[in-house]
């Protein structure tokens, strides 16, 4: 019931709906709940609505806290 | 696929498992309740309780919205939807909770009541369009991330002057669900459950934002670390969590950044909050009467609030006697605790709620933990 997946924004469609890429199905979702979404945007999609858009760059510094933790044991070994 | 694969490399999350493993004091156990239904799911599905050391539990929380929605209002919806010309449109999730007398809202719609399946609020509302003729229902239930959806459906039905138009309001809070777990006195009844802190819902705050959390950090002394639901950001919520005991402190940390602010979503908020006003207590299965942690529709939406319609009156119904659902969701208890688990009540037949939805803590055991506990039982006799 909670389970919300990222998704690739595609194409803004009439009414503040757009068309987003949920791993290579298409599916029109409501775009209600956010503001400025452009195609190429990522966004958290539940029950037919973005609830956010993910931030590329924040996903990125998350990454590099995983790669930071592998790098360092890494080294130790 | 993008921001799922990568938070899902299963050599980084040696990693991150070899770090918990150091830094977790082997003179101490760690107990960790994970609030939301979606981390119960990747707990079990990616098998990260295999990954932790012995002293680091995770317990599950009561955070899925089917497995705590009272039987109650469930009998509400058959009834509802039962009423003849009436059409109820629900979630998929719901349809298989079991009432008192076996009764669901599945067994209902093969006896012929109109129940359609709908995927989001706004199939709800085309369905109303397509029907003028009859009475169309929304069983809305879910914490904050469904809620504006359910809000954005309630002013659109305003906007199209839809007559025949309303939403059984279920929704209900995590806040006021993670209080009532740390300070209520049923609790006793149970035995108390230890808890050092939690790993906080990943899309629920993407709505609410961090900050609500504060108060139980600051109040309870209990560290809260707010996680996405792929497997890598479960396990660095947990290293966070140790991190935080281990040093003494306890605030509130956000691991999921891409999504989550401190604000939340300020849009989704006002609307919610437009819409909706408190009750004054809600039934949760599992947790009893928790004061003011649901919503109800607000008198100025009135004309769209079906329980004012169809004059629904509250109805409690206790749970079959030998369902622990209760003692699980208060983090007591453990699935494999139930008598019934895995033989009378299985995912194709529960009794519980807990079985019902895959993000409840005895369906995902179901699913995933039973061959993980059966392999280690093999293991150890050969
Ligand atoms: S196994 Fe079934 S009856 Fe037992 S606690 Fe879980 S849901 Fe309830």
């Amino acid at each position: 019931m909670c389970l919300a997946i990222p998704a690739c924004v595609e194409q803004l469609t009439a009414q503040n709906h757009a068309i987003v890429n949920l791993s290579g199905v298409r599916k029109e979702i409501s775009l209600a709940l956010v503001e400025d979404i452009v195609p190429g945007d990522y966004v958290i999609v539940h029950v037919g609505f973005a609830l956010q858009k993910l931030d590329p760059l924040e996903a990125e510094r998350t990454l590099a806290m995983f790669a930071e933790i592998s790098a360092l044991d890494n080294n130790l070994l | 696929m993008k921001y799922i694969d990568e938070f899902r490399a299963g050599a980084l999350a040696q990693q991150i498992a070899a770090k918990i493993a150091s830094e977790a004091s082997p003179g101490r156990d760690y107990h960790f309740m994970e609030f939301c239904g979606g981390h119960t799911h990747a707990i079990s599905r990616f098998g990260i309780v295999d990954l932790l050391p012995g002293n680091v539990h995770m317990i599950h929380g009561p955070g899925c919205p089917v497995c705590v929605l009272p039987i109650g209002r469930v009998e509400n919806a058959i009834h509802l939807a039962q009423m003849p010309g009436l059409i109820l449109c629900s979630y998929g999730d719901m349809l298989r909770i079991p009432t008192a007398n076996g009764m669901s809202l599945l067994k209902a719609k093969a006896q012929g009541a109109d129940i359609r399946m709908v995927y989001s609020s706004a199939d709800a509302i085309k369905i109303a369009q397509e029907n003028p003729q009859r009475q169309v229902v929304f069983f809305a239930i879910g914490f904050e991330t469904t809620t504006p959806p359910t809000a954005v459906a309630i002013q659109q039905a305003q906007a199209l002057r839809l007559n025949n138009f309303t939403v059984f309001c279920n929704h209900v809070l995590t806040p006021s669900a993670i209080s009532h777990i740390l300070q209520s006195p049923e609790v006793r009844e149970f035995g108390l459950v230890p808890l050092d802190g939690f790993i906080g819902p990943a899309h629920v705050s993407v709505v609410i934002g961090s900050q609500p959390y504060e108060y139980f950090a600051e109040e309870f002394q209990k560290p809260v670390v707010i996680a996405g639901f792929e497997p890598l950001d479960v396990m660095q919520a947990i290293l966070m969590l140790i991190r935080q005991i281990n040093a003494g402190y306890a605030k509130v940390e956000n691991e999921f950044t891409r999504a989550v602010s401190r604000e939340g979503n300020r849009k989704a908020q006002s609307l919610v909050a437009e819409v909706f006003e408190l009750r004054r207590t809600f039934e949760w299965r599992g947790l009893g009467w928790v004061p003011y942690s649901a919503l109800k529709i607000k008198s100025s939406y009135a004309d769209f609030d079906a329980e004012q319609r169809f004059r629904i009156s509250t109805t409690s119904i206790a749970d079959n006697k030998a369902c622990e659902c209760g003692a699980i969701l208060r983090g007591v208890k453990r699935p494999q605790d139930c008598k019934i688990f895995g033989t009378v009540c299985t995912p194709e037949n529960p009794v519980g709620s807990c079985m019902v939805s895959s993000e409840g803590a005895c369906a995902a055991h179901y699913s995933y933990g039973r061959f993980r506990e059966n392999n280690h039982v093999a293991a150890q006799e050969n």
